[in-house]
């Protein structure tokens, strides 16, 4: 063929080239839609606030709301457990970063950063294991306070975490997460 | 289709050569079923005929399921009752389907262990073994899937802890996670969107168990020696072969046969011995089962997913050189796939010459105790993450790798193997005296 010894570009290339990048591009506009389907939909991103009602909740219990598809832990702790939580030195967190979405991103790991009121009566974390999802136990791991008082345990893949819910023992890597949250009044929070 | 030299389909008669002519469809059934397969296959060559029953077994009985089953979060879990009490013959159809995919994994285990004592995966045949490492995949997704329809407790959280196996990849994990699940977490979204996978797939794997039959028949079956088929006509290789049809369907049917009246024991007398009581539970997003355990099939890998913990220093070197990157939680997820990469990869890390380890003294030990180690993978993968128990599946996961990545490529260096048969024939008749094949043509006495 005499076109093999065209080595410059012709119109033919030209025409190949562009047909092929149209292609594609009409490939990819194609097939966007429906990867993007799969992501959220609109009234799935809807429920992203929600108040709960704590009057009920006496020292020393837990309650269990469900937000975004997840559980929150509302605990009202007992004396014990926040001094053992604030007596903890920091150096032992294998997670060094408090993980409070109120505070800034590397805000340290003290439980004053965690709770939610200044007492530390207060704590409002997800309860989500930071290894694969599930949801730990309460008053249940090697943390706890007072005969098995506060803590938690994921019976997955056994995850301890402590009296204000960072991991101290098992696979899991992070600290229990804390959402926005916030008291609107004496017996309500805010959630989102 | 290139491969043994032997008869092909001759039209005869006016209405055959009028439809050959125009599609050669019997002519392509006619090839597919004669072929010549090596006459010294033994047992271990009947699971390729009870996947296919599986595969068709878990297409029918799903189909009907379909028909009365609602993938919705508030009526899935009461659809499956009402399947299991109203529908006529709805308890025995869920349970064939329950316990098929049960089935198809025990043949499936048979039949990979039976290419990798064999060396199957070996050249020529190693896109056969891909393609079945890709079946493979692929089924482990569909059973997944499947196992969420139903809505239970264990339906429900063992999606959620497999899909935060994707919320584990740095960087961009989460939105990965977001975008599997359809929102924060699972729901209905996800629901939905497993069973319209869950249907899909299984069409897939059809059109690749094509592939993969295409594949073997263009390079003739593997056999218990190894050797090949000669092909240097097609009187010397009738000699080493019988056709499929009906030397080996016969045999497979009769294995089969074997099969499924344990099989129907099974289903009939304790149909939920290998599930979970917990999936009779209806799902609860707020309280996790004391102890979540995968369906029997997955218990090696997910043994090789929790045994890799921020303690193991693999794990804290790998997290160290990365940076950070590779936590303790990525790195499980790395190991749990690479554990089937490494499987796959086979045909390029056993360097062993020699195909079957019948004639491989030291591998043979080896081999057993790779099989052995599978089991004690996935007893371990049933226990508790507590006491001695992540010690023993570190060492089981640690062999695993052990075994693909480094004892198959040093074995072809330093076993000896022992002498192989020049034919097949010499092997069936050391097997089976002279009488078999006197004049090299199939006689009264069948292959087994």
């Amino acid at each position: 063929m005499s076109n093999a010894e065209h080595h410059e570009g012709t119109r033919r290339d030209f025409l190949y080239y562009a047909t092929a990048g149209a292609g594609a591009v009409a490939t990819g506009a194609a097939v966007w839609p429906l990867v993007n389907q799969m992501n959220p939909s609109a009234d799935v991103l809807a429920l992203s606030s929600i108040r709960v009602d704590v009057s009920g909740v006496s020292e020393g219990s837990q309650i269990t709301v469900k937000w975004l598809g997840k559980p929150v832990f509302i605990r009202r702790r007992t004396e014990a457990e926040v001094q053992e939580a604030r007596s903890v030195d920091l150096s032992d967190l294998p997670d060094p970063i408090a993980r409070n979405a109120n505070l800034d991103g590397q805000a340290e790991a003290t439980d004053e950063n965690r709770a939610l009121d200044d007492t530390g009566e207060w704590l409002v974390q997800m309860g989500v294991c930071t290894h694969l999802g599930c949801v730990p136990l309460g008053n249940a791991g090697d943390y706890t306070v007072e005969g098995g008082v506060g803590g938690w345990f994921c019976p997955c893949h056994g995850s301890h975490y402590d009296t204000s819910g960072r991991i101290r023992r098992g696979p899991a890597p992070e600290n229990l997460p804390v959402p926005p949250a916030e008291f609107v009044d004496e017996t309500t929070i805010l959630l989102g | 289709m290139s491969g043994i030299p032997h008869d092909h389909y001759e039209p005869s008669t006016g209405g055959e050569k009028w439809l050959h002519k125009r599609l050669p469809i019997v002519g392509l059934m006619y090839d597919t079923l004669m072929i010549p397969t090596p006459k010294n296959l033994n047992w271990m060559w009947i699971w390729g005929i009870v996947l296919a029953f599986c595969l068709a077994l878990q297409i029918i009985t799903g189909i009907v399921l379909v028909m009365h089953y609602t993938p919705h979060v508030d009526l899935a879990f009461a659809s499956i009752e009402h399947i299991m009490r109203n529908v006529n013959g709805g308890a025995m159809l869920r349970y064939l389907h329950m316990n098929g995919a049960s089935l198809f994994f025990v043949a499936v285990y048979a039949h990979i262990f039976r290419g990798l004592y064999y060396g199957s995966y070996k050249a020529p045949r190693e896109i056969t073994w891909i393609i079945g490492m890709l079946i493979y995949l692929l089924m482990m997704g569909t059973a997944f899937m499947g196992y969420v329809l139903p809505w239970g407790q264990m339906s429900f959280w063992g999606a959620t802890v497999i899909t935060g196996l994707f919320g584990a990849i740095p960087f961009v994990g989460e939105s990965i996670q977001t975008w599997l699940l359809g929102g924060p977490a699972v729901d209905n979204a996800t629901l939905n969107r497993f069973f319209s996978l869950h249907y899909l797939l299984p069409f897939v794997i059809a059109g690749l168990v094509i592939v993969h039959i295409w594949a073997f028949h263009t390079t003739g079956n593997n056999n218990p020696t190894g050797v090949e088929v000669r092909r240097t006509s097609k009187a010397d290789a009738e000699k080493d072969t019988l056709p499929f049809w009906p030397y080996f369907v016969i045999k497979d049917l009769f294995a089969l046969a074997v099969i499924l009246v344990v099989f129907f024991a099974v289903v009939g007398f304790m149909p939920n011995y290998l599930g979970h009581p917990d999936n009779y539970i209806e799902a609860n997003p707020l309280v996790t089962p004391a102890h979540i355990v995968p369906e029997w099939y997955f218990l090696p890998f997910y043994a090789i997913l929790r045994a890799f913990d921020g303690d193991v220093w693999v794990v804290i070197a790998a997290s160290f050189l990365t940076g950070g990157i590779v936590d303790a939680k990525f790195f499980g997820v790395l190991a749990m796939f690479g554990s089937i990469a490494v499987m796959a990869l086979v045909p390029w890390l056993d360097t062993s010459s020699v195909r079957s380890g019948r004639y491989r003294p030291m591998f043979k030990w080896w081999f057993w105790l790779f099989v052995v180690n599978f089991f004690v993978l996935m007893w371990v993968g049933a226990m508790p993450a507590e006491g001695i128990y992540p010690y023993i599946a570190l060492i089981g996961s640690t062999y695993w790798f052990a075994y693909f990545l480094v004892i198959l490529p040093l074995l072809g260096v330093l076993e000896k193997p022992l002498p192989q048969p020049d034919t097949i024939e010499d092997d069936f008749k050391a097997h089976y005296g002279k009488s078999s094949s006197t004049e090299g043509a199939p006689s009264a006495t069948p292959a087994e």
